[in-house]
């Protein structure tokens, strides 16, 4: 979240697309509740089914599911259309009036200037900013499109390797007049400018009044030009599993920048997240592209720290008249007090603080492509704690059959799940059973309130909890698991040796009780200590070696700090733990809580919040003050940690996105699918992209190739739009094993519109099958007037809805009282290119009884 | 507050008690807001779990709601109902149910067992089993159906109010469980204003402009009250009555038969006063089995 959870309270307007907070987030949910009540706020909700969280909205439109960027797309050619834009935020925070290179061509034809069919990838030179400083009024007759795209490459080409992303250009051109055809804001209104609400309604589903009317309400904050409303975007995996997922993501970014929405309390892009601790598990890159603190990982071309280090710190962007920050600047101390937290005294400058003990990542090692290579026989045994990866997927068939080739798999977990009984799903027979020589090792584990430690939530709040009960039977702590595994691993390395022993045997493992370490060690060692004495030379204070690191202005590239992810560093200072603060005074009402737990970056409760502030630095809505310009001090002061250089005056022109090398919220990015989004359908859909019918996905997006990757189309009989969720009832897939959970809802169902059920013949509660192009699922059926039936360019069309959550173990599932079907083997896999997120909310199925 | 709490002096306290000599009506009351009911059933968890009921088996039935009708171990149930406006839309409404606590309950009329159902003066109608006689007219007496037998015990149940966290100084199970702010408790006055506050808001700020308290005379007033969207179409709630009433019946029978019976009574024992002032005893000679009968007075 850019915001936190109570923020919402502050919002006058709510749209929420892609997620469903009532069900999923209800004790958050509270504050789009305290908003309605304490501020007549509205809220807009946008999905494929009538949800609970619909049944709370002001507005509810049924929208066709994977369509997301055509609505958001014809929200942003509405803004534009209607002036309800935020203009002096959009000339003097956005990229707005930034000129874009020549050669660079807008996706008419569904592809971006740049295109390499052989790699199916993008040559992004074109994406990039022009060399030029200041252009106003200078406006030339080059337009956009001049020319052929120089880019494009012929196909015979040979493959070769990845495209490098643009380097920026230090000095950018740019137009305060906007009116420069090739100035980012004329190129992003000629492309939402195909987004009409015709094409909107045809593409979508959502009848053209209705767009309108949400078109006219969420943007109403903005009516006049009024700065002083806010509106919020909220979200979730509804927007983020799709082969356009972050595309969307974007789409609302951008919308909310035009409508000078992001960095003001009650605003902002804020992702739901669907566990109590995945931020923080992201935050700790518990994904293989970033280390943690979102540094990114070296790659094969990276020949030593120095190489790396300029790959990956920005280089500072000031267009003339602005100032920029780029905090990112700081990499190298990140990064060298990280390299300190891994290797210990190990890591010197001799040795260029032993980076090379890092991997170097040379390809893709996302979900889905790992078990895709465990179905190819390269992955040949796994490690599985705290998921259940058969039940996740992306296609939970394909993982089975991938864990019958693998060696090994070694389960953590506090019950048995699917994953650790892959060998007993259903359809395996005995005879089979005995051919499979997986060996499996099933580890119990502690619980949530077995153990303490730190949870990230949603807000970005490092929250410490304290152990409630103590660990049953043989059941051990994660870290205790890990740790003996490690150091025993050690101990054989020590004594066999092998290719590359270095990185294990000088990792640095400094825990009070090593093979048990406490989390409150690791806590500290992630904010981070002085290995040296340390002087402020402004201030003068002293942090002696050994001390924790009051924040991460203290790291050094001199190897004189050590942390672990700099993101976290204050969150366990000299004064203790502030994760365990709980401290309930909120002198703004804005719902700060400064003394709450600890919020990152630097305890800051809302990002980017100097763009709350106008030009001068006051606060563009009086009631709302979050943080300020206090000339006698010369410093920005306020209710909130200021998200911004303390002592940059507003003469300065500082751009307040301070993590952004050029300072500018961002409207033009260079992702690997497009600078600016564009509708793409999902890969199984049953209509042709009507923006463009010969390329109707992304172009980037690649489909997997094992004989258990199938992918279905209408014209094969799958007609129907299939997309899945989960209920406030159940938590993913263990409250199986919960009664309370099972009794609320005992059975795994399908939600059907009454009118397809009418063509088909199906009652409510009769069993019914769906069937992708991969497998089947079985379930009764929920016949539902929430569904309604949609009209797709003229063309009538049935979605339905399926929850995730039962399996072949559970308190049903082991009482004989369910289908034992996984739902996740109805789905396709295939990613998105920018996060390699698979595609769960829209695809396509036959419906029929069972 | 309980009188008993009330604070009379202040230890160096300088002048007067604050509140001294206030009275407060502490009936108590639950205000359902139903729209910010989100259906997360925390309530329906939170009942079982404060009064000790645990896993029952349920079926699924074409909703999300976890069972048809309450049971005399389920007390608390959100009932679903995907209602058709006149526009084509569509509203999922989620109304929690449970007891209504009736300032003139229907159960407490019809029971005829003595100390059974118990009114307190803070409007919780309560059930008290080790009484109950199992004839179930408290079933016929309540307008909301909310009374529900247990064949195997042959006693009645239902929603208590939490009258032991109540009594207390607690607020109710469900309350505390809310996760929306959607349940509010405290007294019948406050959760009143605060109740026709909503509703004025629903009405002056939404497309809702039907939207009303529910509290119905016709019971007397409840202890548990609703927000609703729509205020003139109660039943789409799930049925719950436009204009509950103690049934005729039950008030007939409480009402005019039992005076009636009454006086058949007494008219009876006045004739056989009159008897045997006019006849004298019976002839003890010709009854049989007196020891019978004074064994039984005996036992």
């Amino acid at each position: 979240m850019t915001n936190g959870w109570i923020d919402i309270k502050n919002a006058d307007m709510m749209l929420v697309m892609g997620g469903n907070p009532a069900e999923n987030h209800p004790c958050g949910f509270k504050w789009v509740i305290e908003a309605k009540r304490q501020r007549n706020a509205k809220l807009i909700v946008v999905d494929p089914r009538l949800t609970r969280t619909a049944a709370t909205s002001d507005l509810f439109l049924q929208i066709r599911a994977g369509t997301d960027i055509a609505f958001l797309g014809g929200l942003i050619n509405y803004t534009i259309q209607n002036n309800r834009i935020a203009k002096d935020y959009l000339l003097n925070y956005t990229s707005a009036p930034i000129l874009v290179k020549e050669g660079f061509k807008l996706p008419e034809d569904g592809f971006y200037s740049g295109f390499d069919p052989a790699s199916q990838t993008y040559d992004r030179n074109t994406w990039n900013y022009a060399e030029g400083g200041d252009m106003s009024g200078k406006a030339v007759a080059a337009t956009a499109q001049a020319g052929d795209p120089p880019q494009q490459k012929s196909s015979t080409a040979a493959p070769k390797a990845p495209f490098p992303p643009p380097l920026m250009p230090e000095k950018v051109a740019y137009d305060l007049t906007l009116q420069h055809p090739r100035c980012v804001f004329q190129l992003l209104k000629q492309q939402y400018s195909r987004y009409t609400p015709e094409m909107v309604e045809r593409i979508t589903g959502i009848p053209k009044d209705q767009f309108l009317k949400a078109a006219d309400l969420f943007t109403s904050v903005r009516k006049d030009g009024d700065m002083k409303k806010v509106g919020t975007v909220i979200y979730a995996v509804g927007w983020t599993q799709h082969t356009f997922g972050t595309q969307i993501i974007r789409t609302a970014a951008m919308l909310q920048l035009l409508l000078g929405n992001v960095g003001r309390a009650g605003g902002g892009v804020n992702a739901l997240r669907g566990h109590s601790n995945i931020q923080g598990a992201t935050d700790m890159a518990g994904v293989f592209d970033s280390l943690p603190g979102y540094l990114k990982v070296p790659d094969p071309t990276d020949k030593d720290f120095k190489t790396y280090i300029d790959r990956i710190t920005p280089k500072t962007v000031k267009p003339a008249g602005w100032d920029s920050f780029n905090y990112y600047s700081n990499t190298p101390k990140f990064a060298v007090s990280f390299l300190k937290a891994m290797y210990g005294p190990a890591a010197t400058k001799e040795n260029d603080w032993a980076f090379h003990y890092l991997p170097k990542v040379d390809r893709n090692y996302s979900w889905a492509q790992i078990w895709d290579n465990m179905y190819r026989g390269s992955v040949k045994g796994m490690f599985a704690f705290g998921m259940n990866g058969v039940a996740i997927g992306p296609d939970s068939q394909k993982n089975i059959e991938a864990l019958k080739k693998a060696d090994w798999l070694v389960v953590g977990e506090i019950y048995p799940d699917e994953t650790s009984e892959f060998w007993k799903s259903p359809g395996i027979k005995p005879e089979e059973m005995k051919t499979i020589n997986t060996t499996v090792y099933r580890l119990p584990c502690a619980g949530f309130a077995e153990k303490d430690g730190s949870m990230t939530n949603s807000a970005r709040w490092l929250q410490w909890k304290n152990v409630a009960v103590p660990t049953p039977g043989e059941a051990r702590l994660d870290q205790d698991i890990v740790a003996q595994i490690f150091l025993r691993v050690r101990e054989l390395y020590k004594k066999e040796g092998g290719k590359f022993p270095d990185p294990i045997l000088n990792s640095w493992w400094p825990y009070t009780t090593p093979y048990n370490p406490s989390l409150s060690d690791l806590a500290k060692e992630i904010n981070g200590k002085a290995l040296a004495d340390l002087t402020d030379p402004k201030t003068a204070q002293v942090i002696k070696a050994g001390q924790q690191l009051p924040g991460f202005a203290w790291l050094k590239d001199d190897g004189t700090t050590l942390c672990g992810n700099w993101l976290y560093s204050g969150s366990w200072t000299e004064a203790g733990a502030m994760t365990q603060r709980r401290g309930t005074d909120d002198p703004s009402g804005l719902g700060f809580y400064l003394n709450w737990a600890w919020s990152w970056p630097a305890n800051r409760r809302g990002m980017y919040n100097r763009a709350s502030c106008d030009l001068q630095g006051k606060p563009w809505d009086p009631s709302r003050r979050q943080i300020w310009w206090d000339e006698a001090k010369q410093l920005w002061v306020g209710n909130d940690v200021p998200d911004f250089k303390a002592d940059s005056p507003p003469k300065d022109h500082m751009g307040p996105f301070i993590m952004n090398q050029e300072g500018l919220g961002r409207l033009f990015v260079w992702l690997n699918d497009g600078p600016f989004p564009e509708h793409y359908e999902p890969i199984e859909s049953p209509v042709q992209n009507l923006l463009h019918p010969n390329q109707s996905n992304s172009p980037v997006v690649k489909k997997f190739k094992t004989p258990a990757d199938k992918y279905g189309t209408a014209a094969e009989g799958f007609n129907v739009i299939c997309t899945t969720y989960r209920l406030t009832e159940h938590y993913h897939y263990w409250t199986k094993n919960n009664p309370m959970n099972v009794q609320l809802i005992p059975e795994p169902f399908v939600e059907i519109p009454v009118e397809l059920a009418q063509e088909l013949g199906i009652q409510g509660n009769d069993k019914v099958k769906v069937t992708s192009a991969r497998s089947y699922y079985i379930a009764k059926a929920f016949v539902t007037k929430r569904i309604k039936p949609m009209t797709i360019d003229g063309k009538k069309m049935y979605q339905i809805g399926i929850p995730i959550h039962q399996g072949y173990r559970g308190i049903q599932e082991d009482a004989g009282r369910d289908a034992r079907t996984i739902l996740n083997r109805l789905t396709p896999t295939v990613v998105d290119p920018n996060a390699f997120t698979p595609e769960f909310k829209g695809f396509l199925v036959k419906l029929e009884k069972a | 507050m309980p009188p008993t709490l009330e604070i009379k002096a202040i230890s160096g306290h300088a002048g007067t008690v604050p509140g001294h000599g206030a009275s407060r009506d502490y009936d108590v009351c639950k205000l359902i807001d139903v729209t910010t009911c989100i259906g997360c059933k925390a309530c329906e968890v939170a009942c079982l779990e404060w009064n000790g009921y645990s896993f029952t088996e349920t079926v699924f039935d074409n909703s999300y709601q976890t069972m048809p009708e309450t049971a005399w171990n389920y007390w608390n149930l959100i009932r679903f109902n995907e209602h058709e406006n006149s526009d084509g839309s569509i509203s999922l409404l989620m109304r929690k149910d449970q007891c209504m606590h009736c300032a003139d309950p229907g159960c407490l009329r019809a029971c005829p067992a003595d100390g059974a159902i118990v009114q307190y003066a803070n409007g919780i109608v309560d059930f008290h089993q080790e009484n109950c006689i199992g004839c179930q007219y408290c079933v016929t007496g309540c307008p909301f159906d909310i009374p529900k037998f247990n064949p195997s015990t042959k006693k009645v149940f239902k929603c208590t109010f939490c009258s032991d966290r109540v009594s207390n100084g607690l607020e109710p199970a469900c309350i505390k469980a809310c996760p929306t702010g959607c349940l509010h408790f405290g007294s019948k006055d406050d959760m009143k204003e605060l109740a026709e506050q909503r509703a004025a808001q629903l009405r002056e700020q939404t497309s809702h402009k039907d939207a009303g308290v529910y509290d119905p005379a016709g019971v007397g007033g409840t202890h548990v009250i609703y927000v609703l969207h729509d205020i003139k179409n109660p039943e789409m709630y799930g049925g719950l009555p436009a204009n509950p009433r103690v049934p005729f019946l039950v008030k007939l029978w409480k009402g005019p038969v039992k005076l009636l019976g009454g006086w058949a009574m007494f008219l009876g024992v006045v004739g056989v006063a009159i008897h045997y002032l006019r006849f004298g005893p019976k002839d003890a000679g010709h009854t049989t089995g007196p020891e019978d009968k004074d064994d039984r007075t005996k036992s």
